[in-house]
């Protein structure tokens, strides 16, 4: 759509500045100054145009990135030289070369906005007239049910999807001012390059926001990374999952949960950032239960695990802070995880003995005799957090004796590798300890009530396996 | 008319590819083992080892860095390149 060259109005009837000025844009046609005019509401207005343009399809208005009327535009050579917003006799009589424009009007009034720029049709407009997807689109018959349609294709992790139209994608691509063909990773287990495109695509089907959109794209990247190692999460025969973890500001901007039942159901950013992610891994790189994914139990996390930290009702520095990042910074952290498994201990009064209680939870992820194999997440709840804090016990100190705590004499203890591996041989004075010095990832989050803490075991840590690993979520990039 | 919606997949084209002709006899090639790092898969091969090579096959040794991930690239290409048939251990 090419604009003729001189000057081109943008109005709409709805507007009162455009009404004031339609004996101005009528004067101008008449002077043969103004070569068009696109109404976008009412082909009839303005009154008395020759070269009136019906753009109430917004094609125009969208494609010139109109976002008050009325605009003036100045053409030269079929592009925009320069252009001009809302009514002001200065600006026209210097814009157009014409004295004493508008007598009798008064000397300024703003515009009105767009309806191309209208916060309920952009996204339409984006996916109408757009560069366009790279995506294939997939057009259902009239018969079909789209919910079953997605789920014969097998887009499905088993529970209902949202329909991923053009208008729907481009609305969620508004949440990232990257651009949309970007490689944000190379997705296991096909190793295909997965763009934000295809990462909105599953976004929108697992139920998320835009604005979630920068957390999603930070954990598939973050997922993908060779430190994480995806693949060998997807395809061991172990019960684990990505278990995503928000730290930051961004946990609050996009309404996360991190207080009463935090691993649980009933927050849409927690519930389907997690799930957007094994979208993400299942239809990008077709990473299926029964295919690549061969886990033999599985866990009810794999649907999606995610969850915020109480920062603000935590008495130590938040999870990311402790892995060096500023406390402004918005991250993602993942760690290889299997289902939560809660520690009551409503009798420990000192933090000593709750930290030798935790330790000794602690020891029975995967299996008691189990060590140095994997790391695990402690998720400490506020009146368990609130034990160490009174006695003014900082994080260091509360991590290393719960570590100190699952020390057990070596004897009788496996390594990933099975009896006799070795394993007791980095027996300490107090034993072997269950996890590596840096193993034990403590997270807290939980409601302001209840004496419980949340043990999530891991998998094979480390090089051979996977590492947790941490990166900040860029809001709109 | 029904619902358009954007393709969620990786949209790959399948490609078919002949698998190499089974091996006609073991006499005269070279066979690789495969350890891909799983434990006691040492031992397996180990025993798969002494069974070819009492058939007088010549037999090369190969071992992934981790169970977890995807062979390397030049491994895959040293084993391609350099034996007629190879044997890869799975188990704990």
């Amino acid at each position: 759509m090419t604009l003729p060259d001189g000057l081109v109005a943008f109005v709409k009837r709805d507007c009162p500045t455009c009404a004031l000025v339609e004996p101005v844009l009528g004067e101008l046609a008449d002077a043969g100054i103004l070569n068009a005019v696109y109404t976008q509401d009412d082909p009839t207005f303005p009154r008395g145009i020759a070269a009136l343009h019906d753009d109430t399809g917004l094609e125009a208005s969208w494609r010139n990135g109109i976002e008050t009327v009325p605009t003036i535009l100045r053409v030269e050579e079929g592009r925009e030289a320069d252009r001009i917003v809302g009514w002001s006799r200065e600006q026209w009589t210097a814009f157009t070369s014409v004295a004493d424009l508008g007598a009798g009007l008064p000397e300024h009034r703003p515009g009105c906005g767009s309806l191309s720029a209208d916060p309920d049709r952009a996204a339409g407009l984006e996916a109408q007239y757009g560069d366009g997807f790279a995506s294939r689109r997939v057009e259902f018959a009239s018969a079909e049910d789209p919910m079953e349609a997605m789920h014969d294709r097998g887009w499905s992790d088993g529970l209902p999807l949202v329909e991923p139209t053009t208008e729907r994608v481009a609305r969620m691509l508004r949440g990232t001012a990257r651009d949309r063909q970007d490689v944000v990773a190379i997705v296991p287990p096909n190793l295909v390059e997965c763009t934000v495109e295809k990462v909105a695509v599953n976004a929108v089907m697992a139920g998320c926001k835009p604005e979630y959109l920068p957390v999603v794209l930070a954990a598939v990247a973050t997922a993908c990374t060779d430190a994480f190692n995806m693949h060998g999460l997807l395809c061991t025969t172990m019960s684990v999952g990505p278990v995503v973890l928000v730290n930051g500001p961004i946990r609050n901007a996009i309404g996360m949960n991190s207080g009463v039942n935090v691993l649980g159901q009933g927050n849409r950013a927690n519930s389907t950032i997690g799930r957007a992610l094994q979208l993400v891994v299942r239809n990008v790189g077709g990473g299926e239960p029964g295919g690549i994914d061969r886990s033999t139990l599985g866990n009810p996390g794999k649907v999606g695990f995610c969850f915020a930290e109480d920062e603000e009702g935590s008495p130590w520095p938040s999870f990311s802070q402790s892995r060096g990042f500023g406390p402004r910074a918005s991250t993602v952290t993942l760690f290889p995880g299997e289902s939560p498994r809660i520690v009551v201990d409503q009798v420990s009064r000192t933090p000593e003995a709750l930290a030798a209680s935790l330790g000794s939870a602690l020891i029975g992820t995967n299996h008691p005799r189990l060590v140095m194999a994997t790391d695990a997440m402690l998720v400490i709840s506020p009146e368990h957090a609130s034990r160490f804090a009174a006695a003014g016990w900082s994080k260091e100190r509360t991590v290393s004796r719960i570590l100190e705590a699952t020390c057990q004499p070596a004897e009788g203890l496996w390594g990933i590798a099975g009896e006799g591996d070795g394993a007791a041989g980095d027996a300490g004075p107090g034993g072997v300890a269950k996890f590596r010095p840096d193993g034990l990832h403590v997270v807290h989050a939980g409601g302001r009530a209840g004496l419980f803490s949340a043990v999530i075991g891991g998998w094979v840590a480390g090089d051979k396996g996977s590492h947790t690993v941490t990166k900040e979520v860029s809001p709109w990039a | 008319m029904g619902v358009t919606v954007l393709d969620p997949t990786a949209e790959l084209v399948v490609s078919r590819r002949e698998r190499n002709a089974r091996l006609e006899t073991l006499e005269g090639m070279t066979i690789g083992l495969l350890d891909i790092s799983k434990p006691r898969g040492n031992v397996f091969l180990d025993r798969i080892q002494e069974l070819l090579e009492r058939d007088g096959v010549r037999v090369l040794r190969f071992v992934k860095p981790t169970f977890a991930k995807p062979a390397p690239v030049d491994l895959r290409h040293e084993i391609a390149t350099q034996c007629h048939a190879v044997i890869e251990a799975l188990a704990d």
